[in-house]
């Protein structure tokens, strides 16, 4: 499939992601933040947090996680080997905690080439709300595609 | 240092890193969910033409973010946006800077405008990045 501007504005399948305290205490550790908010129970709700608060990327990953995670890519034809993380931003609403149960709704927001077509840019929005629809977190990411196969290759 | 400190101009204290290991990559792989095999499998990475495994961007993004959460509360972060500029090696040892940009009130928030960047030994760029928070009166 030849990607072009037409995917814009392409809803991605939706998901649902239940916050692990395990998995936050993990992350915190794995980027050595010695912050004892994110890892210990009592330092968190001493900190006025009902549990362990998440650190700032960490909503972003379940993006990424599981085989489903990247079928949208091969529904663009896009390998991943050749994926490349361009640029990443997050507008904060509401903070996230353990426990919390967040729902991912993704779409394609843009797409583009530079460098006469040697790299193709493809951009989603993702909106990250809790179940009543409130929102916590608007994430932005952009790829880019090194290689892409050209279109009459296709 | 205390938030309420900050003013344009005024550098964060810089966050030096140990070397990311191979152990680390695969760690942060589990734990941030990002299981992308070119920074976890070094067949997958060469078989996509890169000479080794290479760190993810969001280890980076996220070593930078500890800059943050040791300026402010976590919920006092507004907006956080980086641009991936290189790749991270692994075996890197990565320095994350910040500097105050600028300061100002917003919807009667004073809020801080932070640049932030994640260096190399060697004085490669890696990351440049960009933060809102909001900081004490």
């Amino acid at each position: 499939m030849v990607i072009d501007e037409s995917v814009i504005g392409r809803e991605l399948p939706s998901f649902t992601v239940e916050l692990e305290r395990g998995r936050v205490r993990l992350f915190a550790e794995v980027i050595g933040d010695d912050n004892p908010v994110f890892t210990d129970l009592d330092a968190a709700r001493a900190a006025g947090h009902p549990d362990l608060p998440v650190p700032p990327t960490f909503l972003f990953g379940f993006v990424l996680e599981g085989a489903k995670s990247t079928q949208w890519l091969d529904d663009l034809g896009i390998d991943l080997g050749n994926v490349l993380h361009a640029e990443q931003s997050f507008t904060y609403h509401d903070t996230a905690h353990a426990g919390d149960v967040l729902v991912y709704r993704p779409r394609i927001a843009d797409t583009f080439e530079k460098k006469g077509g040697a790299l193709r840019f493809v951009v989603r929005e993702i909106s990250v709300t809790r179940e009543d629809g409130s929102p916590v977190v608007d994430l932005r990411d952009s790829i880019a595609v090194v290689r892409p196969a050209p279109a009459d290759a296709r | 240092m205390s938030a309420a400190a900050v003013e344009p101009g005024t550098q964060l204290p810089d966050l030096p890193l140990p070397p990311i290991s191979r152990a680390t990559l695969a760690l942060f792989a589990g734990a941030s969910g990002d299981h992308n095999p070119i920074h976890i499998d070094l067949d997958f990475a060469r078989a996509a033409g890169q000479d080794d495994v290479f760190a993810h961007g969001m280890l980076s993004m996220a070593y930078l973010g500890r800059l943050l959460t040791d300026l402010v509360p976590v919920g006092a972060i507004r907006s956080y946006t980086v641009r991936f500029a290189a790749i991270t090696p692994v075996h890197a040892e990565v320095t994350c800077r910040g500097t105050v940009a600028s300061v100002e009130t917003v919807d009667g928030e004073r809020r801080a405008r932070l640049q932030l960047e994640a260096r190399l030994a060697d004085g490669t760029v890696t990351v440049r990045g960009e933060a809102v928070v909001a900081v004490q009166q």
